[in-house]
């Protein structure tokens, strides 16, 4: 069993195997679910991934204090035009990444990955990879299976609560999870895809968690498409040879330090960031008739 | 790695929050399961951050579809008061005070249809993960991610024999088990989290026990 990235590097190396093999044999010992079953539960999620990321695209929906209402749709119709600044694929993979985040602040079914308000990013970048370069599903749930194991390090050596670590044990463990993954696609070694999973958390570490009206919508949608992107361009640093300076322990082990030295203000309680701008205390306001 | 891969990616849940709304759902459901009978009423009391934001996240409509039988990721969920209502299921929200080191904190209390009270509190620990921390008064902590079997006994010999007997014999492996009790030669609890899911017949087997006075299983998985 491994308890961190170098580990698991050393695990993959002894044995000639990759992450995900590593990963799903490791929890075939934890709780005694034989290999089908494991990879079953995985498929199940990514069709809820795929169903969340897709099904805003087209089709507002209604969200408690209506800050989300259509924010996927406005992405998608966007992304569908000439002349962006970031071309069409990178606004395709927002929109993605806001559908689900639209879906989750209208009480629809998502998958948490790592948490519910992170859940917009792994599929965005799931979905957009497989659809651009025809990736076949079996190696979909292999990516999947690689960032899942990138997660459980940090749910093991640091935190994925905004409550412990803001946002960036949130939306930053998310991109960084969906790097290894779009990497993984890509047909990284096990080293990049951690390479990649470094440069998503070093690119947002310190991100504070500040949610408007303590809804889980302002600016969760809108670090939800950033993250994707985020993922996305981690991962091409690290398939460009990108030196990974500071190995991915050191990376997470700093994320959680510096998540401990955030301010409760800036930890999910909606007491600080923009949740206490004159508009963010206006929104709650009128969101919920007091100041 | 003593951490599941599918409780990173996972669960798959109503929206919009894994500890505020499908951790409420899962708590008030085993609640629910646990006390094993119809009710009228339902009461919340709500702790810890629970009670300060339940509202932003919809904590009060996944504890009120949790308390109906629904599971995390049911659709329903966010219609669960107009659900209630049409059952005529009564059902309040108060700010309370647990004793608890968890952050997030629930005193769920049902009055049966003959007017009496049964509670059980718990807390909801983040990314959808629950335990519940007291049942009607009996001090324990279980997280029903295995199925668990809850036998109040009189406490005499051979009763626990007997009851792991019929688990065994019915191929059922335990994962964890423990017993204690109110008093001595009072009544006594089994908590016995098994790895098998608990059919309904070894239920009415171990009713059937001598000295068994009651039987609660709760099978709360999400595959």
């Amino acid at each position: 069993m491994y308890k961190n990235a170098q580990e698991l590097l050393e695990l993959c190396e002894k044995e000639n195997k990759k992450i995900w093999e590593i990963a799903v044999e490791t929890e075939m010992k934890l709780n005694g679910m034989p290999r089908e079953k494991i990879i079953e539960a995985f498929e199940k999620r990514l069709d809820i991934m795929i169903s969340s990321a897709t099904k805003a695209l087209k089709h507002k929906q209604s969200t408690k204090g209506g800050l989300v209402d259509g924010v996927a749709n406005c992405q998608y119709e966007y992304s569908q035009k000439d002349g962006t600044v970031t071309g069409n694929y990178m606004n395709y993979i927002m929109a993605l990444a806001y559908s689900s985040s639209e879906v989750n602040a209208s009480m629809g079914k998502i998958c948490a990955s790592p948490t519910a308000g992170s859940c917009g990013i792994m599929p965005a970048v799931l979905v957009g990879m497989m659809e651009k370069e025809n990736i076949d599903r079996k190696v979909i749930i292999e990516a999947l299976i690689t960032a899942s194991a990138v997660g459980a390090i940090y749910t093991r050596n640091a935190t994925v609560a905004g409550a412990d670590g803001g946002c960036q044990a949130e939306c930053g463990v998310a991109a960084s999870m969906a790097a290894a993954a779009a990497a993984y696609m890509k047909g990284a070694s096990n080293q990049v895809c951690f390479d990649a999973a470094g440069f998503a958390m070093i690119n947002v570490m310190g991100l504070v968690c500040d949610p408007v009206a303590g809804l889980v919508a302002l600016p969760c949608a809108q670090r939800n498409a950033s993250g994707a992107v985020n993922a996305l361009i981690s991962a091409d640093m690290a398939l460009a040879g990108q030196v990974a300076h500071i190995p991915f322990d050191e990376v997470v082990d700093a994320m959680f330090k510096v998540g401990k030295m955030l301010p409760p203000q800036l930890r999910e309680t909606a007491k600080g960031g923009i949740a206490t701008t004159p508009a963010g205390k206006a929104i709650y306001k009128e969101v919920f008739g007091v100041e | 790695m003593n951490i599941s891969i599918l409780d990173v990616v996972g669960p798959i849940m109503i929206g919009p929050s894994s500890s505020h709304t499908a951790g409420a759902a899962k708590l008030a459901k085993a609640a629910m399961t646990i006390a094993g009978k119809p009710f009228s009423k339902v009461s919340f009391g709500l702790g810890g951050s629970f009670a300060s934001t339940y509202k932003g996240h919809f904590t009060d409509y996944a504890l009120v579809a949790g308390a109906l039988g629904m599971s995390e990721d049911d659709e329903r969920l966010g219609n669960s008061f107009e659900i209630a209502e049409k059952r005529g299921l009564e059902f309040d929200f108060y700010e309370t005070e647990i004793v608890s080191e968890y952050e997030n904190t629930a005193r769920i209390t049902f009055t049966f249809m003959d007017g009496s009270e049964y509670f059980v509190e718990g807390a909801s620990l983040g990314g959808g993960r629950i335990l519940i921390t007291n049942i009607n008064g009996l001090s324990c902590e279980f997280n029903a991610t295995n199925p668990t079997i809850i036998v109040k006994q009189n406490d005499t010999k051979g009763v626990v024999g007997d009851i792991t007997t019929i688990l065994a014999f019915n191929n059922i492996n335990i994962a964890t088990m423990k017993v204690t009790r109110t008093s001595k030669g009072n009544t006594a609890y089994c908590l016995i989290e098994c790895d098998q899911t608990i059919p309904e017949k070894i239920v009415n087997d171990l009713k059937r026990v001598n000295n068994v006075l009651s039987v609660v299983v709760v099978n709360i998985q999400e595959e």
